[in-house]
């Protein structure tokens, strides 16, 4: 068995095996993240939410996705086919196969990459492609609007999270996710660096852009923004993507701040759990937050939203980022690897 | 000196130097399909970017031709009408038609009809309140304050489909009184709404009232000072928030509006956020003069007693022979109105609604003029959102509470 897998073949199928264990949990959360969002913002808004197809309307998800299949994609007239069928098959890969690098466990990530911190920044920085594709080739006013309005969020917004990571990254000394969570062993970092949790949270919803953030699909409005002209499995897949993107969201909180996959404390009742469920009750807590967020706030207006990115953000998290390097430096606490 | 000798090249530079780049503003056809069109509103917006340079509202996508119809009506069937006009403050159009009927057949209405009308006129104000105020948040983006204020509509259509029989058409106001007298057991039932209800205006306050982003989206957006708002025809909520008292259940009271208590509330700066404020205090004054009517009310007649104008009861019409020939009359022909004209007015949610009725003599109007508040203020969008962004311009929409039954007629 052991020499079949050290063959191509069998490194081959044992990657293939590696990934589905990542894609299908995966998208077996983002299918019930839609139900919990449906269910979550009934419960704040007094209705009962989805509670027909299935016991507690757990089917919901799979009639939605089956009714998508059924449609038909309509492509404008003025649409460029190949780009406007390209963007949301983008979005849907990138939000994929960022999940590679994502410690669930000590050491189980599909690829042990030692600059993981930068995968993830990268993958999610060419998320906006998707989005302006889409927008642009739509051949629509809203739809390009909400694609500007999009790649200025998204540009502005991962700037300061490129600071947050850096002064997380200065507090462990390597860009390994698994050893960024290993090195919150004994407090996790959102204590420490609150102020850059707060910064990353809330930067991840404007990255994800999600509620109050949600103005490249803001309904009242641009209708629904980029993907305006979508419908049917293209719909779908900007719609997987964007739940994908929110969990993998909450997923970073939960390795850079969360301490990953530790339990609370590292003490008896909490290292009951195994880990990976540490890790999942974690990123559905921030998951709950966004949904939370969403049912509580209005949506930003354009401009301020901007001046909340540039000069309220930026500043912050540089400001930390060199009081992080300083106290590090000053007290000698400095990773030495 | 000879001149320097210009290249073809040199002349091609210059002339690039010089070209004047004339960028246009793109126009956006925001509505009539538009989810904060509310209803059929259909503005063109010129762009400069984000930046709304001119709005541009178009009227008539929901003319039925109202007041011509109702020149073909009797005074009974044009009561009807009014519903649909204003279909989210249904009774109070109906008020203003009813007042202008009685005031030409010179008529006076037994009082409990008037505390009743009193009555259902401030739940409609509150119906209508609820639904400006929340769809409004929905147009900043604010999702939760929508759910729970058609929560409370729902209880209070209950007590419209309890006095009328119908949800949101009523027909219940009717030239001489209401069409019946109100259920068993409705009066407790709205008492006890009207205890709870401040309770939900605080929750309502606390998602919006204090919110950061609520107050960024709407202080200062779309300003207009006191004397524009008059210029412009304002009334009403978006009058008074721009710091004019002026409130014709005050002014000119009718019904039982001189015998309760209640405050006018004045904003200061006529923003989007006075607006909202304002129209948050009336819902709480109206529950306050809920409470009073409920108090003071009487058992006794709710329309008048003259069977040229009201039906009999049913049931004297089985016994009655003059009573038959009364009911038939009413239904067929209905009642002639003396030849006169009057303009009346009533403070309808929206504000100052006004119906023009001319009546020549016969049963059916000569003409009937309808002044509706929303027109006045749809004029206004082009003023209010000039120069503000498109986000803004959504918000202004909804401040102004506009409902296009009324504004197209």
């Amino acid at each position: 068995m052991t020499e079949f897998l050290a063959t191509p073949i069998g490194t081959l199928i044992l990657l293939v095996l590696e990934t589905l264990a990542i894609l299908v949990p995966l998208l077996v959360f983002v299918a019930y993240a839609t139900w919990a969002e449906r269910k979550v913002l009934a419960a704040m808004h007094l209705r009962k939410g989805p509670n027909v197809v299935g016991l507690f309307g757990l089917l919901q998800p799979f009639a939605d996705a089956l009714k998508m299949l059924m449609k038909e994609t309509i492509i404008p007239t003025g649409a460029n086919r190949a780009l406007f069928l390209l963007a949301p098959v983008i979005t849907f890969v990138l939000a994929m196969i960022a999940w590679a690098v994502v410690p669930v466990n000590d050491g189980w990530a599909v690829a042990k990459i030692n600059v993981g911190v930068l995968y993830l920044f990268a993958i999610s920085s060419l998320g906006v492609y998707g989005v302006i594709i889409a927008g642009w080739a739509s051949n629509s006013k809203y739809a390009f609007l909400g694609a500007m309005r999009s790649a200025a969020q998204m540009v502005s917004y991962e700037v300061s999270i490129g600071f947050v990571m850096v002064s997380v990254l200065l507090c462990v000394g390597s860009l390994n996710l698994n050893d960024i969570v290993l090195a919150q062993r004994h407090v996790w970092f959102a204590l420490p660096l609150f102020p850059m949790f707060l910064v990353f949270f809330i930067s991840g919803l404007a990255e994800t852009n999600r509620s109050p953030f949600d103005l490249p699909e803001g309904e009242s409005e641009i209708v629904a923004g980029f993907f305006v002209e979508y419908s049917s499995l293209a719909f779908g897949l900007f719609f997987l993507g964007e739940y994908a993107n929110m969990f993998l969201m909450s997923a970073m909180t939960t390795i850079l701040f969360l301490g990953g996959w530790l339990a609370p404390f590292g003490v008896e009742p909490f290292t009951w759990l195994p880990g990976p469920i540490w890790f999942l009750l974690k990123v559905f807590a921030c998951m709950f937050v966004f949904i939370w967020v969403r049912g509580t706030l209005p949506r930003y207006r354009y401009d301020q939203l901007m001046r909340l990115g540039w000069k309220v953000f930026l500043p912050l998290s540089l400001f930390w980022l060199v009081l992080t390097a300083g106290v590090l430096m000053a007290t000698g606490w400095v990773p030495r690897t | 000196m000879a001149e320097p000798e210009v290249t073809a090249g040199e002349r091609a530079v210059e002339a690039a130097e010089r070209r004047v780049v004339e960028i246009d503003s793109h126009a956006i056809n925001f509505g009539p399909q538009h989810p904060a069109a509310h209803g059929v509103l259909r503005l063109v917006l010129e762009m400069d970017g984000e930046v709304v340079e001119r709005a541009d509202p178009h009227v008539g996508l929901l003319h039925r031709g109202t007041e011509k119809l109702i020149e073909y009506k009797s005074y009974m069937q044009a009561l009807p009408y009014f519903d649909r006009l204003d279909y989210v403050s249904p009774m109070c159009e109906e008020h203003a038609f009813a007042l202008a009927t009685e005031k030409l057949l010179g008529i006076e209405v037994p009082a409990r009809a008037k505390w009743i009308r009193t009555l259902f006129a401030e739940i409609t104000r509150v119906l209508n309140h609820l639904l400006n105020i929340t769809t409004y948040g929905l147009d900043v983006g604010a999702i939760t304050p929508v759910m729970w204020g058609f929560e409370e509509r729902e209880k209070l259509l209950e007590f419209h489909e309890a006095a009328s029989g119908a949800r949101l058409h009523a027909n219940y106001f009717r030239p001489g009184g209401v069409a019946k007298d109100l259920p068993a057991g409705l009066e407790e039932r709205i008492a006890d709404w009207a205890e709870t209800f401040p309770k939900l205006v605080d929750d309502l306050q606390t998602l919006l009232t204090g919110n950061r982003i609520w107050k960024q989206r709407t202080v200062d957006i779309g300003a207009i000072g006191p004397e524009d708002a008059l210029a412009w025809g304002f009334s009403g909520p978006c009058l008074r928030a721009s710091g004019v008292p002026w409130d014709l259940r005050r002014s000119q009271p009718y019904d039982m509006y001189d015998q309760v208590e209640f405050e006018v509330p004045v904003g200061r700066n006529g923003d989007c956020y006075d607006r909202y404020l304002v129209r948050m205090e009336e819902m709480r004054q109206s529950a306050r003069i809920v409470k009073q009517c409920l108090a003071r009310m009487q058992p006794g007649p709710v329309k008048v007693q003259d069977n040229k104008i009201a039906p009999p009861p049913r049931a004297e019409m089985k016994r009655s022979m003059e009573s038959l020939i009364h009911h038939f009359k009413l239904y067929t022909e209905g009642y002639h109105v003396p030849a006169g004209a009057t303009y009346t007015v009533v403070e309808s949610p929206k504000g100052e609604f006004g119906v023009y009725l001319v009546a020549d003599g016969s049963n059916r109007p000569y003409r009937c003029k309808i002044r509706p508040t929303g027109f006045a203020h749809l004029q206004a969008i082009e003023v209010l959102s000039k120069r503000h962004m498109l986000a803004d311009a959504v918000a202004i929409i909804g401040s102004l509470d506009l409902v296009f039954g009324e504004v197209d007629r």
